[in-house]
């Protein structure tokens, strides 16, 4: 099985991208790969914890957790999620804060690296 | 021990978009990736400017009066502070008439590198011997 590392740029509501990308991780790690997921930019505000999954609103939060509970790595963009006034005590529990490095690190291990561009 | 290239390819203007400055932030991570690695293990970034990427790198820039954030100049410069390879597209600058002097150079900083201005071909080479192609 091979390692997948994916850099989410774009924001949860906006555009499918988000979500694909989500879909995407969901179903290589349910064919026994290794996945790791680097949040940057707008995409940073999923991290929040406490989402209310209304059915006529995107949400992030039932998805990570689904995702990191199947064994993906999940790492947001510290800078690019304080900007935007969310802080760390308020994150979805288990998702990982670092630098932009941790998705250069992810990068270096990974047989694939798609990167879902953002606004 | 490995050394990973990975191509940066910056296609969408600067400013009221975010995404071009994050290749340049992210490239730049290179400097401190190996806390991450193992011993030996490195990656090695090219910055590759192209289409109207090459839009918000002239040099002059003062983003700090009308938006309160540092210049993408400025980023250009930083990447060449730290030794990052990086390339204009000489089709595009043709295109946007942008011409080689109004490009920054970060002498002042001390940096020894240089902005290259190269055919869209060498853009495309660097892209064919790098591992991971990460468009922004």
């Amino acid at each position: 099985m091979g390692v997948l590392t994916m850099g989410v740029f774009p924001g949860l509501v906006g555009s499918g991208c988000y979500d694909f990308a989500l879909k995407l991780a969901g179903a290589a790690a349910d064919k026994g790969h290794v996945v790791n997921l680097w949040f940057s930019g707008n995409a940073t505000v999923s991290v929040k914890a406490h989402q209310k999954h209304l059915k006529d609103y995107s949400t992030g939060e039932k998805y990570l957790v689904e995702l990191m509970e199947k064994g993906v790595e999940i790492c947001t963009c510290e800078a690019c999620t304080v900007s935007r006034g969310i802080q760390k005590t308020e994150s979805i529990a288990k998702i990982q804060w670092n630098a932009m490095h941790w998705y250069l690190s992810k990068i270096h291990s990974a047989d694939r690296v798609l990167q879902i561009g953002g606004e | 021990m490995a050394d990973v290239k990975c191509a940066f390819i910056v296609q969408r203007p600067q400013y009221k978009g975010e995404t071009s400055r994050l290749a340049m932030t992210h490239a730049l991570s290179y400097q401190t990736v190996e806390v991450l690695l193992e011993d030996g293990d490195t990656v090695t970034p090219s910055l590759c400017f192209v289409g109207e990427g090459i839009l918000g790198i002239s040099k002059g820039q003062n983003a700090i009066a009308p938006y309160g954030i540092n210049s993408s100049e400025l980023h250009a410069k930083n990447c060449l502070l730290v030794d990052m390879d990086v390339y204009v597209c000489k089709e595009d600058m043709e295109r946007f008439g942008i011409t080689e002097d109004q490009l920054p150079d970060a002498e002042d900083m001390g940096a020894e590198k240089k902005i290259n201005v190269v055919p869209f071909a060498q853009i495309e080479k660097i892209m064919e011997e790098a591992k991971h192609v990460l468009f922004f």
